[in-house]
């Protein structure tokens, strides 16, 4: 019989376009600083780190992993590094998870950030290489082409995207940890911002962001004492992880079948038959706006061709009855190798009820969703307030 | 920069250790510095396996080939020398025509490659000729709002004195005045 797993301790730093007062060592002991004291432990009650990170190009650190080891108080003990492009660290939570739930270790560290002030993604992206066709548009370029191939597949209308930033940018000015606050955003300053890769405006697109975000999971026992104290741990009733070659004929990028499958998976692993009412909050990464109809669709929480409609029937909105990403998601703080664990982390803060001014009220089951690459890489859990 | 707001921590637990700063705080004639540009450059040699030592050959030529999987039939370009669908090597070599079909694209607005190109400029996925996947290029000589799903284009290459064992020989793609490719024929390509 496998541990149950509980998340008993998050900690997050600000999210900010050059973070600069500390370095990346600095960075990441603010976040498992937070972690552990929300957890009401400290490095010597952790018996393992796991940290991801993808790719090491994007900040120019080889093996981060080698040199965070003291950093991260990890010296002497065993330390695990996940590499999983954009879902790394939604991957990451889930190794963790698994060395916590096939008992190995009774509680871990994990560990995802990104600090874009010191790297060039976009330099990271493009490089040069003479057997392979040129990207000459970077990320946005690539996945242009899919959300234009998605709109001339469902007929939405041509505001889905301005909706879904607007909703997001304004969900984040309830977070404070969120990197973009922006008071005076309106449907028309969305709408008006510049056309980067048509069909994607500016403000359809995710920042460049510094930032890390730190969880400390624990076995059964350890969540059931962090419950008799009073602090609600968020349980984990499922993960799943999938991917599907990037570069294969036939393949489907819109909807991509790792997506589809993962999130099957996750599902039936959580016993919800009805994901749509089953699941309070849900935080999905979602980097260009158009993305959350299309992973409304993907995962299952609507039909083929009709994402669109609960963007626009204010489904996905935080009074709605599906609330996506509540904290402002991936379009309004994005360090990249942090990214996936916010959404997983987020998700967990809302079953724990301790999503402040973020709080989806009576949230007692959410999904954390990450994605990476070539849109090949997925990674999704389940956390509820209750034990599986 | 940051505005984190304080933790309140719990009684009695020790936490983030107070760091003697005034060593640090005690210099204040120099200029702080907090970002340091340090321009990297790496040289290495490409050693490219068989089947793209096949491609990279014959587009020095001027010609596309592609290899094609023996379980699906489905034809790959630039040849990688295995499916990533079935596994299996790809011996079969397919000659490709030089001309294509947008599937989808995008019209750029920012300029992505160091004033290498007016915008705005359109980035589309192109189905070569005897292909089944669709690879990025630059399409050109053709107004950014006239570019369609379906369109035929032809691929523009360097001139011959300049042609190596790169992508980059075709410099991008054109028009070829050929009737549109219907969307259902696309289908399986996006």
């Amino acid at each position: 019989m496998a541990e149950r797993v509980a998340v008993v301790g998050i900690g997050q730093t600000k999210y900010t376009a050059t973070r600069g007062d500390v370095s990346l060592p600095g960075l990441l002991r603010e976040a498992a600083f937070r972690a552990l004291e929300d957890a009401h432990m400290t490095f010597d009650d952790i018996d393992c780190v796991v940290v991801g990170k993808a790719p090491d190009f994007f900040e120019g650190v080889m093996v981060p992993e080698y040199s965070l080891v003291s950093a991260l108080g990890a010296v002497g003990k065993p330390i695990f590094r996940v590499h999983t492009a954009g879902s790394v660290s939604g991957s990451t939570a889930i190794v963790a998870s698994q060395l916590v739930e096939g008992g190995i270790h009774g509680t871990v560290l994990t560990i995802g950030w990104e600090m874009q002030s010191c790297s060039e993604a976009m330099w990271a992206l493009s490089v040069t290489m003479p057997f392979q066709q040129q990207l000459v548009a970077g990320a946005g370029g690539y996945f242009a082409p899919y959300i234009r191939q998605y709109i001339a597949r469902s007929g939405a209308p041509d505001d889905t995207g301005i909706l879904v930033a607007l909703k997001d940018r304004q969900n984040a000015l309830l977070n404070p940890y969120a990197h973009l606050h922006e008071h005076d955003i309106t449907y028309e300053s969305v709408r008006d911002s510049i056309m980067l890769w048509d069909p994607i405006r500016y403000s359809e697109t995710c920042p460049s962001s510094d930032g890390a975000f730190a969880m400390v999971m624990t076995n059964e026992a350890g969540g059931d004492a962090a419950a008799a104290e009073g602090r609600q741990p968020a349980w984990i009733h499922a993960t799943a992880m999938r991917s599907e070659p990037a570069l294969a004929a036939g393949r489907d990028q819109v909807s991509p079948q790792a997506g589809k499958d993962c999130a099957a998976s996750v599902f039936k692993q959580a016993g919800i038959t009805n994901p749509r009412k089953e699941i309070d909050v849900a935080e999905v990464y979602v980097p260009f706006s158009w993305y959350e109809p299309m992973w409304l669709e993907n995962l299952g929480f609507a039909e083929e061709g009709t994402g669109w409609q609960l963007t626009h029937d204010g489904v996905t909105a935080r009074d709605g009855d599906l609330p996506f990403n509540p904290s402002g998601g991936v379009l309004s703080s994005n360090p990249i190798g942090a990214s996936g664990m916010i959404r997983f982390g987020e998700a967990a803060l809302q079953v724990r009820g301790m999503a402040g001014d973020r709080q989806i009220d009576g949230a007692r089951k959410a999904l954390g969703h990450a994605y990476g690459g070539a849109a090949q890489f997925y990674s999704m859990w389940v956390v509820g307030s209750d034990k599986p | 920069m940051s505005d984190s707001a304080p933790i309140e921590l719990p009684e009695g637990l020790w936490s983030q250790p107070a760091v003697d700063t005034s060593a640090v705080d005690s210099i204040t004639d120099v200029e702080s510095v907090q970002l340091i540009t340090t321009p990297a450059k790496f040289v290495y040699d490409y050693t490219p396996g068989v089947a793209r030592t096949r491609f990279l050959r014959a587009i020095e030529q001027k010609r596309l080939v592609g290899q094609r999987c023996p379980e699906t039939q489905k034809v790959y370009i630039p040849p990688a020398g295995v499916s990533p669908v079935s596994g299996l090597p790809t011996l079969e070599e397919v000659e490709l025509g030089l001309d294509g079909t947008v599937v989808s694209y995008c019209i750029v607005n920012l300029d992505f490659t160091g004033n290498a190109q007016e915008i705005p400029y359109v980035s589309a996925l192109i189905l070569v000729d005897g292909s089944d996947i669709p690879i990025y290029g630059l399409v050109r000589e053709i107004a950014p709002e006239d570019v369609h799903f379906g369109l035929r284009l032809k691929s523009v290459w360097v001139e011959p004195e300049e042609m190596t064992t790169s992508f980059e020989n075709i410099k991008w793609w054109a028009p070829n005045g050929e009737p549109d490719v219907p969307k259902s024929e696309l289908a399986d390509y996006v």
